[in-house]
């Protein structure tokens, strides 16, 4: 963009017409070179502008005001206040409260408004729009008595809003009238797995499906959808999500030429048929399109504030990416969906679809479709339109790290806000920027969908930078250099390894590191000397902590295997002490709701019944889930308990980057789920199949098969290898499905190193494993018998016997649940 | 978002008096112990070098009373305590949250007299 200086202009009366992201982005870029005259916006809303992309955050957690942009210097700002009318020959407009604004220059950023179709009942109460934080505000409000709700569309706003009401806890349905979900973005085979991964969340998904009727209940609220098929969906709430409408009604009275399906007319200066009125953002149909995405709006506001200023810059198009993460799962489109030739790969299993589309000749990139795994979105998105740097089928697999190296310098890399990879470069060389951060802060780049952020982290990287390896201000190292460091240096002390290699005094990030590095080359009790100063909450009460304060306390039950007097007296001692009891997901038993004071107590009483920690608090070995096995099941073939129990006692204590699950199966029938596990194994006719880098929670992976029909002690020896290679290696809090995808080489690489024992460390590695089996104490017991130790079980050190009088419960379902302490705070 | 958990009632140093609440040695080097004054949960910390703080318990972003149970560290050159919670760092010197400025706890003033520990409360 090329405006004269910022004297130019700066007499003129700016008034905007709405005070959304556009409105914004324009008067910070107005301010930000310079412009000198009054601006006044004009919201409809009773707020100043905020992130609309980040709204769905204000469902869990984020604050209207986190959610706010800060207000540019020296804007009024008029809230509350809709523009009704254009007074083109005075320059004049007026607001719905009487107020009469004059103006030299209008801009036009009225945005969109959710598109509602014109069905039976689409009044009702109980009917919602998805678009500003009051309809979430009134959803929240509405959700509170209601079990289940409707989302009408299924594109990519209505699986934003889907999400929404499934995080309030209702049972969700998504009706989509197009033949699949997101039409717009994906084709009907990303559309198919993309359906697969939203029905496993319990999402109910209706496609093809108009809607005939809305019908209220006996109480004149929504009660059920009725689909044109006649069949009935029960619901108190209805969101519609079926797209989007310029609002253009202020231009049209005005007499401004509107596109046929809406949208104000500008030309490629953003300027409308009258030269002292300008559109932005969705109002603005420009280049011939109405674009429903931040990015290009706020480059239709930057070329608006550049003509204003006398400027020549022009808005021809934009790139209409998109990605995100919805229910969990990755979905993106890039560039152009049709065309050419395409490439498809496609693993229904693993739920992934992704989809290239190349020109005829297969040398240029013209775009493509990812769901299930968006990793190479950002990687491939600057690159539509140019030669291929590899073979398609290479493309679809390629990590981020690959491409960027080479990406051209005009290639865009951040599509939100306009941004270069050239750019990027420039800012990191010129400002001496070393993290993504910096690069935010001086480019804009990755600060709004931040789906760019790992190519920023790329481009850094290959810029010379070092990024993302140091720890944190303490160290520059990562966990597996300051491993190394440790072994290596026979370092015993966190103060040592941070005086000779790092700086400061350590912080909740590298200390739980060190001392777990320490305690996995056999530091002792992790409550010795120095070390306990750099646990955690949970590893320094050797418990969970809970919301109120108060902590769990979860027994060793080794395959899940237990005697009746067992339970018994984990029964008994849940009663004796108060204490909430479920059976938890890892086949044992929770205890919850103790007092930090009544910790040794509980533990002396399950000690003295046989029991011993379950690590459940630690980043170590959790549990090694079994089923019935061949003991008693008619298909069993081998004893899956027994394998369990030997596992879990010969791993239990074992401290690692992340926490470690384990599961033994039986048969192939596969009922211990041992292949969502970081090490799982099941049983075959021969003995013993080895499956690793699997995990459920945040991204669920299945594990890969590393070992086939190995009998039980090579099967021990290869896993003690995984287990030992995993902790000298991995990064802080990488669970080893992470770790085994990040080895250059993958899994051929790992069945190398410890099946194949091409790096000649095996037998070093067994050992350690050894002594670590060998070394295995309670560490319950050892708590309990030491006196020292005992006396930093108190609330109070004045005061050991008092209980925490901020902690009570009251009851519900027959037991315990934390009165919730209210959170009183002054907002001003 | 903007919270100040100080008390506006206590100007610092005005009419305060000192209670003795423990003893120096019953604190461990880079660790918190919590004590009751009053009605008042009062977080204590002794740092590497063997100085003292004192600061409000309570967790102002899940209005827990566990500051005293976090890890000890710094920021730069500025002592910090991390809440077990969610692990926002506070000063332990200001009270302010360094992730957060606009949260804060507050401090009260600590001193060792005869290896007998006392806090300044109002
Ligand atoms: C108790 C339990 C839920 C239950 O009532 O069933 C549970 C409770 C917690 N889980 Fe879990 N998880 C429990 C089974 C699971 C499972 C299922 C399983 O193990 O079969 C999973 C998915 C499987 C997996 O891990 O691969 C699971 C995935 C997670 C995750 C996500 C991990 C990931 O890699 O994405 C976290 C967060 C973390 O560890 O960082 C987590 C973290 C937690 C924490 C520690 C959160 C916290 O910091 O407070 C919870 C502790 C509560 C407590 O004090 O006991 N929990 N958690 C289950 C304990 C099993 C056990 O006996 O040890
Ligand atoms: C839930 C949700 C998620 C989204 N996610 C993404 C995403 O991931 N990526 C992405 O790129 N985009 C996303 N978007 C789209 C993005 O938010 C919009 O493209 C962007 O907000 C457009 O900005 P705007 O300023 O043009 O319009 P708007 O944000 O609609 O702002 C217009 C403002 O003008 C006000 N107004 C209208 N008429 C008048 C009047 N007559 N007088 C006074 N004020 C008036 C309106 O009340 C509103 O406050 C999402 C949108 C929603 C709703
Ligand atoms: S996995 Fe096989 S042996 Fe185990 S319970 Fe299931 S069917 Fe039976
Ligand atoms: S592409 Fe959305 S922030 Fe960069």
């Amino acid at each position: 963009m090329n405006a004269a200086n910022g004297s130019t202009g700066s007499g003129k009366r700016v008034v905007v017409a709405g005070y959304g992201p556009a409105a914004h982005r324009l008067a910070e870029t107005l301010r930000g070179r310079g412009f000198a005259g009054p601006i006044t916006m004009l919201g409809e809303e009773p707020r100043s502008a905020y992130d609309r992309v980040a709204l769905t955050s204000y469902l869990d957690g984020k604050t209207a005001e986190d959610l706010t942009y800060p207000v540019p210097a020296g804007i009024t700002p008029r809230l509350g206040a809709r523009v009704t009318g254009i007074d083109r020959q005075a320059r004049l407009v007026t607001t719905e409260d009487g107020h009469a604004e004059p103006y030299d220059v209008l801009v036009l950023a009225t945005g969109s408004s959710a598109f509602v179709p014109p069905v039976p009942g689409r009044d009702l109460p109980g009917c919602f729009v998805y678009r500003t934080i009051d309809d979430l505000d009134a959803i929240r409000e509405a959700a509170r008595g209601a079990s289940s709700g409707i989302v009408v569309g299924g594109g990519l706003l209505g699986l934003e809003a889907a999400e929404a009401l499934r995080g309030l806890g209702l049972a969700t349905h998504v009706v989509e009238m197009g033949p699949w979900l997101m039409p717009r973005q994906v084709d009907e085979g990303g559309g198919v797995v993309l359906r697969r991964h939203i029905e496993a969340l319990g999402l109910s998904v209706h496609t093809g499906a108009g809607v005939a009727e809305i019908q209220p209940g006996p109480d004149g609220r929504v009660a059920r959808l009725v689909k044109p098929d006649g069949e009935a969906v029960e619901a108190q709430i209805v969101v519609f999500s079926a797209g989007v409408r310029p609002r253009d009604e202020l231009a049209r009275r005005a007499g401004l030429a509107v596109g046929e399906r809406g949208g104000v007319v500008v030309d490629e200066g953003m300027r409308t048929g009258d030269p002292s009125i300008y559109a932005i953002g969705e109002c603005a149909l420009a280049a011939g399109t109405v674009y429903g995405l931040a990015g290009p709006c706020f480059t239709q506001a930057e070329v608006a504030a550049d003509r204003i200023m006398g400027g020549t810059a022009s808005f021809t198009g934009a790139d209409v990416s998109t990605k995100l993460k919805l229910l969990g799962v990755d979905v993106a489109s890039f560039g152009s969906l049709d065309g050419g030739l395409d490439v498809t790969f496609m693993d229904p299993v693993g739920g992934v679809y992704k989809k290239l589309f190349v020109s005829d000749d297969a040398r240029t990139l013209l775009g493509g479709i990812c769901v299930g795994d968006a990793e190479p979105y950002a990687a491939l998105r600057p690159l539509v339109g140019r030669e291929l740097p590899a073979s398609p089928t290479e493309l679809l697999f390629a990590g981020t790290a690959a491409i960027s190296a080479d990406l051209p310098d005009d290639a865009q890399v951040c599509s939100c806000n306009n941004v270069t990879t050239g750019r990027v470069r420039q800012a990191i060389a010129e400002e001496g920027l070393t993290d993504v951060q910096g690069v935010k802060r001086c480019t804009r780049a990755g600060t709004t969908c931040g789906s760019c952020v790992p190519m920023l982290r790329q481009i850094l990287v290959s810029s010379g930078v070092d990024v993302g390896k140091a720890m944190c201000e303490h160290f520059p190292h990562s966990r597996a250099e300051l491993y190394d460091i440790v072994r290596v240096r026979g370092i015993t002390t966190f103060s040592q390894l941070v005086a000779e290699h790092g700086t400061g005094r350590g912080c909740g990030v590298c200390k739980p590191a060190v001392a777990s590095i320490l305690a996995s080359l056999g530091g002792g009790h992790i409550l010795d000397g120095e070390q306990a100063a750099l646990q955690d909450t949970n590893d320094h009460f050797l418990a969970n902590i809970q919301r109120n304060g108060t902590y769990s306390v979860v027994p060793r039950i080794p395959g899940g295997e237990i005697t009746p007097e067992k339970l018994i007296v984990i029964g008994e001692v849940a009663r004796d002490f108060g204490l909430y009891t479920k059976i938890t997901g890892g086949q044992r038993i929770d205890l919850l709701g103790a007092r930090v004071e009544q910790l040794p107590a509980i533990w002396k009483r399950l000690v003295d019944a046989g029991f011993e920690s379950g690590h459940a608090y630690g980043k170590a070995l959790r549990t090694v889930k079994s089923c019935v096995g061949s003991t008693w099941c008619r298909y069993g073939v081998q004893d899956s308990v027994g394998l369990a129990i030997a596992l879990e006692l010969r791993y239990r204590g074992l401290r690692s980057p992340h926490k470690l699950k384990s599961a033994v199966s039986g048969c192939a029938r596969e009922c211990a789920e041992a292949r969502s596990k970081d090490f799982g194994v099941i049983a075959t006719e021969q003995g013993w199949n080895l499956y690793v880098g699997g995990n459920g929670g945040f991204k669920p992976r299945h594990a890969d098969l590393l070992a086939a029909d190995v009998p039980t002690g090579e099967l021990i020896r290869i896993i003690d290898r995984f287990l030992m290679f995993y902790i000298r290696t991995a990064d802080r809090l990488q669970r080893t499905a992470a770790w085994v995808e990040s080895l250059d080489g993958g899994l051929d690489y790992l069945r190398e190193v410890i099946v194949e024992d091409s790096l000649g460390i095996c037998a070093e590695l067994e050992d350690q494993m050894e002594r670590h089996a060998a070394y295995y104490a309670d560490e319950w017991r050892a708590t309990i018998e030491d006196p020292d130790k005992l006396r930093r079980f108190v609330s109070f050190v004045n005061a050991p016997g008092v209980p925490d009088p901020s902690i009570s419960f009251e009851t519900e379902r027959d037991q315990i649940k934390p009165v919730l302490i209210p959170l009183e705070v002054t907002r001003s | 978002m903007s919270v100040d958990l100080r008390d506006p009632a206590r100007p610092p140093g005005a009419g305060q008096t000192w209670v003795q609440v423990c003893s120096y040695t019953d604190l461990l080097p880079e660790r918190g112990a919590c004590v009751l004054v009053g009605s008042l949960q009062i977080a204590l910390f002794r740092t590497f070098e063997g100085r003292l703080h004192a600061i409000g318990n309570r967790d102002p972003f899940s209005g827990a009373y566990v500051l005293a149970r976090g890890i000890v560290g710094t920021r730069g050159e500025e002592p910090t305590v991390a809440s077990p919670m969610h692990q926002q760092a506070f000063s332990l010197v200001t009270g302010e949250c360094l992730d957060d400025p606009a949260v804060a706890v507050p401090v009260y003033p600590v001193r060792v007299a005869d290896g007998v520990v006392e806090v300044g409360v109002a």
